[in-house]
């Protein structure tokens, strides 16, 4: 039952919006991806630190452009008191985003959403299968489990893009493929002139792998069409549906289980996931 | 707690001195049809109204607010927007109280909505006793908003000459307190209030055809009804029907910016699920694209999501949404057709 009151007592005054306020983190750095990509990096005030959990979005705003839902793509093993956005061009804040240098201000609200139960995986094989733009939130986990290696079996990233350009993260996919106790693989729907590895969609990398899918724990992001092909791989690999592990894009316009444009079914995809296991969606029609 | 008395010609002076503390808003008439307006002058309140355009909750979640104003000139600084002032709603139907009741819960679940929670922490509540029905599109006796156990801080029930007045809550008692010509209702008002709500009772029909609590279940069972197919055919996504409805809760979120560039606001606005970008994404991908799924995804909203969550049905029965629809898609409509399909399945 609520506490009802005559006129607002100073400590309600204080209650007034701060849920919808921004805060003005400042960018330190800003580096390009590729065309349409950006990596941020991002400095709340006071030396705060963002206290993430892999596969947590903050919502990024620019005062008088608006606000978008953005996952984190740093780990919180890096942190060091910054932390990474990936940025798409597809909108008007993120187009605006694209345009912005070191040193001007973003505001940002979150984390919010459950991310991935990071405990819930030691001793487990990793397979990681992220399509494009996916990447950026797995890269958060990925880097989390690199970072603390040897609590963790195997770790096996399938990474496909549509071409050689939209492979994102170049510089770690290198130092990923460098490493011995990391099995990466790339595949790019159409190469180039210069593209000399494998060609093909993601699903064309599963055939060339074999998991124990008793001990393996197994994730995807991407775009809406990959996940019904990459969960039947899974399935087709015998991983069960409660070690499948998913993130779903939808509009979370308020971050907070209020203004609907995220639900899923019943489900407020900006409480309840992003992240999500396949069990816990396979029921929701309109989930994938 | 005790049952008052307010004479209906005592009724003006009660209001005017509401008036003296609070922002009084009550029905009034416009246009032959009625609104919950800001009172100025107590003659212009209708608490015989049928049913209003909108309901009150435009005073609890406004068609649009300012969720804090900015200035860019310097780097980017945000102010909170002044309160709305401590205020008083009359002559809420019982349906739009279970409204509210459902509204509080939403917003004080999970993340707490300071904006709606502090605009609700200062309103109070008078409801008034429906005794006829207000048309035919309402079906509140189904639906079970007939009455109102709580929620209300004041409750006005019309004897004729008088209103009796139940007190639901410690502010509604103070409120009551600030009536000097108010008196305890003796043993033949308390007959009288009983005599006239027994009387109401039958004058409303029942339009479900099914019992309420089976309404979950049902919604359940037809996820994959031709029906919403049906409906995608005639709606025609004009979101009149959530627009009206006092249980829609939804909202978008943007900014406005001033002339000069610098100054503006981030504001909500209700939005829609009917709307065609309602759950569309940055790259133009829209998870509800078609009209049958986003008018499926409206009854599963009213009839089982909302009540699973929070335990209060969406729909209150008030009719709004069916007088609004220009393609006469009604819940009672929708509702009973799937109840017919089931039970010529079964």
């Amino acid at each position: 039952m609520m506490n009802r009151t005559y006129a607002p007592t100073s400590e309600e005054l204080n209650v007034g919006t701060d849920l919808f306020f921004p805060e003005m983190a400042l960018i330190t750095k800003t580096e390009a991806l590729n065309d349409t990509n950006k990596l941020l990096t991002l400095e709340l005030p006071k030396g705060r630190s963002l206290d993430h959990r892999p596969g947590q979005f903050v919502e990024v705003s620019l005062l008088g452009i608006g606000e978008a839902p953005i996952s984190i793509s740093s780990s919180p093993s890096r942190s060091n008191g910054v932390f990474e956005l990936c940025v798409r061009q597809v909108g008007d804040v993120t187009n605006a985003l694209h345009r912005l240098n070191p040193g001007a201000k973003v505001g940002i609200r979150g984390p919010f959403g459950h991310g991935f139960p990071i405990e819930k995986f030691r001793g487990k094989d990793m397979l990681f299968a992220p399509g494009g733009l996916g990447l950026a939130p797995l890269r958060s986990l990925i880097n989390q489990v690199l970072d603390e290696r040897a609590l963790f079996g195997r770790v096996i990233i399938l990474y496909g893009a549509r071409n050689p350009d939209e492979l994102l993260f170049k510089d770690e996919l290198k130092q990923w493929g460098e490493r011995d106790d990391l099995e990466l693989h790339l595949t790019v729907d159409r190469g180039d002139d210069t593209w000399k590895g494998h060609t093909g969609v993601i699903t064309t990398l599963f055939k060339d792998i074999s998991v124990n899918p008793r001990n393996t724990v197994a994730f995807t992001v991407g775009p809406p069409v990959m996940y019904r092909f990459v969960l039947m791989e899974f399935h087709g690999k015998g991983i069960s549906e409660g070690n499948i592990y998913l993130s779903l894009e939808r509009r979370m316009k308020c971050g907070i289980g209020k203004c609907g444009h995220c639900q899923i079914n019943n489900v407020y995809t900006c409480q309840s996931g992003p992240v999500f296991t396949y069990r816990d969606i396979k029921g929701l029609e309109e989930a994938l | 707690m005790s049952l008052t008395i307010l004479q209906k010609q005592d009724l003006d002076s009660f209001v005017r001195k509401l008036m003296l503390d609070y922002r009084v808003v009550g029905p009034v008439a416009t246009d032959g049809r009625f609104a919950f307006e800001v009172i100025t002058d107590p003659a212009e309140l209708r608490l015989d109204y049928p049913t209003t355009i909108l309901p009150p909750k435009k005073f609890l979640l406004p068609t649009k607010e300012v969720l804090f104003k900015f200035d860019n000139t310097d780097g980017g600084s945000i102010e909170a927007p002044p309160l709305d002032p401590p205020t008083v709603i009359l002559g809420v139907h019982t349906c739009d109280v279970h409204a509210i009741q459902l509204l509080d819960a939403v917003f004080d679940t999970g993340y707490a909505d300071p904006n709606y929670l502090s605009r609700r922490n200062r309103t109070l509540i008078v409801s008034i006793e429906c005794l006829t029905p207000c048309d035919e599109n309402s079906f509140c006796k189904s639906m079970g908003t007939l009455s109102a156990d709580e929620g209300f801080d004041l409750h006005l029930t019309d004897l004729g000459d008088t209103y009796t007045v139940d007190t639901g809550s410690e502010a509604g008692e103070a409120l009551l307190g600030q009536c000097k010509i108010c008196h305890t209702a003796s043993q033949e008002e308390i007959k009288r209030l009983n005599q006239v709500l027994n009387e109401k009772w039958p004058k409303f029909p029942y339009r479900l055809e099914f019992d309420i609590s089976d309404l979950p279940s049902l919604l359940s069972m037809n996820m994959k009804s031709p029906l919403w197919n049906e409906l995608g055919e005639r709606c025609l996504a004009c979101a009149a029907c959530t627009n009206v409805c006092p249980t829609c809760f939804c909202f978008d979120v943007r900014d406005e910016v001033e002339f000069d560039l610098k100054h503006g606001a981030r504001v909500r606005n209700w939005d829609s699920c009917q709307l065609d970008e309602f759950a569309t994404i940055g790259d133009g991908h829209n998870f509800r694209k078609s009209r049958a799924l986003r008018q499926r995804h409206r009854f599963m909203r009213k009839g089982k999501y909302i009540l699973d969550a929070h335990h209060h049905l969406g729909c209150v029965g008030c009719g709004r949404c069916a007088r609004a629809c220009l393609v006469n898609i009604t819940p009672v409509g929708v509702f009973n057709e799937l109840y017919k399909q089931s039970e010529a399945g079964s």
